[in-house]
């Protein structure tokens, strides 16, 4: 069985979803605090979203020196597949885990509604199992998730596929519409929209399902 | 010696600046015409230990890029400033 590891941060406050959501799909999921510095026993990673250290300074600015980031780091660079859902999002990328960064939302409003997104790239852990062009309809629920990154990095990611989810009306002024990244291996992903809040007809929307159904199983294609 | 210094970060060039932007499209309302080239940023007040001034620069200047400011997008530049 999978074993999936959810860090939780002073202040997060989606775990308890996540461990819910992958549980539905056959994982074992156990949490794991920020102080925590061993990952050996996990499959996968998901740091979840909330407001991590408070976002003092900036959304993930102080996250991403706790511990537990450090054994992230390493889990990834061996390959270990790795979720950042919208906080732990903007953790990965301001830990250099993942390109760009998230800004404050164009118009500065907090955003929490459903919203379309369309599938870019199959070639992440996120995303393996979907299709290309599909449209999944998944909540978002932020004030900075606004993806931004200089022109060069954009061409990089286009060039590698790693933009793997882009909003297909765009609700906080991402750059290039874009809703999700992957690092170029695919093992390591962040996206905005909260999947695991989309796991059920009965609650809006159960299109989260193909994406962490992906995620727990963790098949990387070739690019 | 210790030395009183502010931080500064700012946007860098080319990157969005939703709250400059919001600020500036305000300001008419209130009365407030001809201002233009609007920018938010954040300053930081510090005091630093360190044997000459360059010194603690440099450490201010280390730390903001560290920790202050996310280079991704912002600039930080450190200079002296009394605290107020």
């Amino acid at each position: 069985m999978t074993r999936i590891g959810v860090v939780v941060f002073p202040g997060s406050n989606c775990e308890y979803d996540a461990v819910a959501g992958v549980s539905q799909l056959g994982a074992q999921a156990e949490l794991v605090w920020h102080s925590q510095t061993d990952l050996s026993a996990f499959d996968g990673i998901i740091l979840p979203g909330g407001f991590a250290h408070g976002d003092y300074l900036r959304p993930g600015a102080l996250a991403r020196f706790s511990p537990v980031m450090e054994a992230v780091a390493r889990f990834a660079a061996e390959g270990g597949p790795v979720l950042g859902i919208c906080n732990g999002f903007q953790v990965l990328t301001e830990a250099g885990l993942l390109p760009g960064a998230l800004q404050k939302n164009r118009g500065l409003t907090f955003l929490c509604q459903p919203t379309t997104v369309i599938v870019t790239s199959t070639h992440s852990v996120l995303t393996s199992g979907a299709i290309l062009g599909q449209e999944l309809v998944i909540p978002i629920n932020h004030f900075s998730g606004a993806f931004t990154c200089d022109d060069a990095t954009l061409k990089t990611l286009e060039d590698n596929g790693q933009v793997v989810l882009r909003y297909k009306d765009n609700p906080n002024g991402s750059r290039d519409d874009i809703a999700g990244v992957a690092n170029l291996a695919g093992n390591v992903v962040g996206l905005m929209p909260h999947p695991e809040r989309a796991m059920s007809t009965l609650l809006g929307s159960a299109d989260g399902r193909v994406l962490l159904a992906s995620f727990v199983t963790a098949n990387v294609p070739a690019a | 010696m210790k030395f009183s210094l502010i931080v500064d970060v700012s946007l860098r060039e080319g990157i969005a600046d939703p709250e400059g932007a919001t600020i500036e499209r305000a300001l008419p309302a209130l009365g407030f015409t001809g201002v233009t080239n609007v920018h938010a940023g954040k300053s930081f007040r510090l005091d630093v230990e360190a044997p000459d001034e360059a010194a603690a620069l440099a450490k201010a200047t280390a730390l903001a890029e560290r920790l202050l400011s996310n280079p991704v997008i912002e600039n930080a530049t450190a200079r002296l400033g009394q605290r107020s």
